[in-house]
């Protein structure tokens, strides 16, 4: 069985569901709108702030803030691509039809990430524009050192949070579990773990930790992370190499 | 062609499907037969290769399912008519299975065509009824026009017209030369659809035979004798004089007689001498369900029983009497499927060592006890002349696949 006429059926099955549209267009609208305000309120309140904070001020990073809730929809857009096929049965047809488990997988991790990535970098310029046009005279520009950098970056995070929930979401199966999981994981539990002092050493190791330092223009002054945005990325793509990794070996020797 | 050989499913300590062989031949429907639990559903997705089996394989074409090149194109199967995203139209899900093995989106809106859904084809198969969904199903079986086609309860939900349009469908597809495997509980749908039947209980293979040499061996015709309502003490003298001629009687709920191992001119010479008018003396033929309830009975899983209502009922006032409970047929009533005639051997095919339903458990569930295990079968003929070999062992099955466990 060619791959290619895998990867057309599965483009065939994501377009014609509407869970897509919604996860995507979510995604784009809450990062832009939330990045926006977050932007303007930081350029009222610029005055305000401390030298030191000042000096860290990062105005691509800032145009970025929104991502911290429009990855969630992200999120659900990964769980949902794979595991709608376990929660309607749907996954014994698909597998009665490309009975090599492999090709069937690559396949949709291929179409929905490709996806992914093409919503996740549109909305990563958008909301780098839009937010920059609020911040008035403390915006960046495309041009500056790093910048488009970030902002491509933003794309690729955006996009690999999203093949991160499809591998977890390949494990686990059940679309509430996997969600269940990754909500308060990425939302919540990194959040803590990375600011709590004690925990920091660890938390910086967290995918989306790791991964966002790749939007980082501006290095905070008193920072020790111990990796530059390349390297916080890489860490990022470990960790969607296991979770992918997990899902293939599991659906290889479950029974569907 | 589907061949399973020592097919054995465990799921932990539960075993579903135990040393299942068979073969499931190109031209003919076969029906897959079993109670509730059975393992049927298990064995088709392991001849699908969703599951994989604890030991034993089962190949079609002579490849494992996994193996097997373009399987979409040599084999289509419905499995769960429901197992559809119920956002999407019905054409979007038959044209991605389509593009999985390079089939024109042409062909897609011909099966919608074939299954008479064309006209609710951009439609979200959400909304579906459970027979509009088996039809998307047995289309999505089609869409390969392949030589293999597995059918899980295909007119479970159907309307008449799909039934028969179904009937008519198996029947041309395995005229066609296809092989056709079928598993329904409709017993009156297999009895004129599959020509031949594999039955199994509590994961075991029963039978595998002819549908014709599976109601011989399995049932019998007996005879309806009705005496008249208005003297009971006619019909105990009849009883009486017809257990003494060597027939079994058993008494039907509506007062009627159930006489088998007579002839009906004997029945009616015994009447005669007796002194006994007869308002009823009709033969009735022995169908699939009945042959299907007989073998099948010890190794039903999941058994009704008679509605008590003993929950809902008020204390009864004193001297009140409770109403009578009509008996359900075959409900607690051993022996009320008619056995097979004596002269056709009996029993020809061991249950999975005759472990009796209420006993406790012997052993792993369903695994046999051993070679020969020592209790006497219980659907053995009363009279005790089983003869040592069944004359007739059925022409079309592999012999050695319809010999009792022990025989191995």
């Amino acid at each position: 069985m060619a791959a290619t006429q895998v990867v057309r059926s599965e483009w065939t099955k994501i377009r014609s569901v509407a869970s897509t549209v919604w996860t995507l267009s979510l995604a784009a609208v809450v990062t832009v709108a939330l990045g926006v305000l977050i932007s303007l309120l930081s350029k009222n309140e610029f005055d305000d702030l401390s030298t030191k904070d000042r000096l860290s001020f990062d105005p691509t990073f800032i145009s970025f803030a929104g991502m911290s809730l429009g990855q969630l929809a992200m999120i659900v857009f990964g769980v949902l691509v794979v595991s709608n096929e376990y929660s309607t049965g749907m996954i014994r047809t698909s597998l009665a039809a490309v009975p090599q488990r492999g090709t069937f997988l690559f396949s949709k991790i291929a179409v929905a990430t490709g996806l992914a990535f093409v919503v996740a970098l549109a909305t990563s310029f958008v909301a780098f524009f839009l937010g920059q046009a609020m911040l008035g005279s403390h915006r960046a520009s495309i041009d500056d050192p790093g910048v488009l950098r970030a902002v491509i970056g933003g794309g690729l995070y955006m996009t690999l949070i999203a093949l991160f929930s499809m591998g977890v979401a390949t494990m686990l199966r059940s679309p509430m579990l996997s969600l269940g999981i990754l909500m308060p994981f990425f939302f919540l539990i990194s959040a803590i773990l990375g600011n709590v002092d004690a925990t920091k050493k660890f938390g910086q190791y967290l995918p989306d930790q790791a991964g966002s330092k790749i939007m980082q223009v501006v290095t905070p002054i008193d920072d020790d992370v111990p990796y530059g945005p390349w390297g916080g990325l890489g860490i990022m793509v470990l960790w969607v190499l296991v979770a992918v990794a997990g899902g293939y070996v599991l659906l290889k020797k479950r029974d569907a | 062609m589907i061949e399973a050989v020592g097919l054995t499913k465990r799921y932990g300590d539960k075993t579903a499907v135990y040393n299942l062989s068979f073969q499931v031949r190109p031209g003919s429907v076969t029906g897959f037969l079993g109670p509730n639990g059975s393992g049927k559903s298990t064995t088709m997705r392991m001849i699908l290769g969703l599951d994989n089996p604890s030991s034993g394989q089962v190949t079609i074409g002579g490849y494992p399912y996994r193996k097997l090149p373009n399987a979409p194109r040599q084999v289509g199967a419905l499995l769960d008519a429901k197992a559809v995203h119920g956002g999407r139209h019905a054409r979007n899900h038959l044209l991605c299975l389509a593009q999985l093995s390079g089939i024109p989106a042409r062909r897609v809106d011909e099966v919608l065509g074939v299954v008479g859904l064309q006209d609710v084809a951009k439609k979200r198969s959400k909304g579906f009824s459970l027979g509009m969904g088996q039809r998307l199903g047995i289309a999505a079986a089609l869409l390969g026009d392949p030589q293999v086609l597995l059918f899980d309860e295909p007119v479970n939900g159907l309307d008449p017209e799909g039934i028969l349009w179904v009937r008519n469908l198996m029947k041309s597809l395995a005229a066609e030369g296809r092989t056709v495997f079928v598993s329904s509980h409709l017993m009156s749908e297999m009895a004129v659809t599959a020509d031949h039947l594999i039955v199994i209980g509590r994961g075991q293979l029963l039978a595998d035979m002819s549908v014709r040499d599976f109601i011989s061996h399995n049932s019998a015709d007996f005879a309806r004798v009705r005496t008249p309502e208005t003297e009971p003490q006619q019909r105990e003298k009849l009883t009486a004089a017809l257990t003494e001629a060597g027939g079994q009687v058993l008494p039907e709920q509506d007062g009627a007689l159930r006489v088998m191992g007579l002839p009906l001119p004997r029945i009616s010479d015994l009447a005669h001498s007796a002194d006994v008018r007869l308002w009823e003396l009709s033969p009735h033929q022995a169908s699939l369900e009945e042959a299907y309830m007989r073998m099948t009975q010890g190794a039903v899983d999941y058994r009704s029983t008679i509605d008590q209502r003993a929950g809902l009922q008020q204390e009864l006032p004193p001297g009140a009497m409770p109403p009578p409970q009509m008996p359900v047929p075959g409900q607690g009533q051993p022996g009320w499927y008619a056995p097979p005639p004596p002269q056709q051997g009996g029993q020809p095919f061991a249950m999975p060592q005759a472990q009796p339903p209420a006993g406790p458990p012997a052993g792993p569930y369903g695994a046999p006890a051993g070679p020969g295990a020592g209790e006497p079968n219980p659907y053995a003929q009363p009279a005790g002349a089983a003869p040592a070999a069944a004359p007739a062992q059925p022409s079309s099955a592999a012999p050695d696949l319809t010999k009792p466990e022990e025989a191995r």
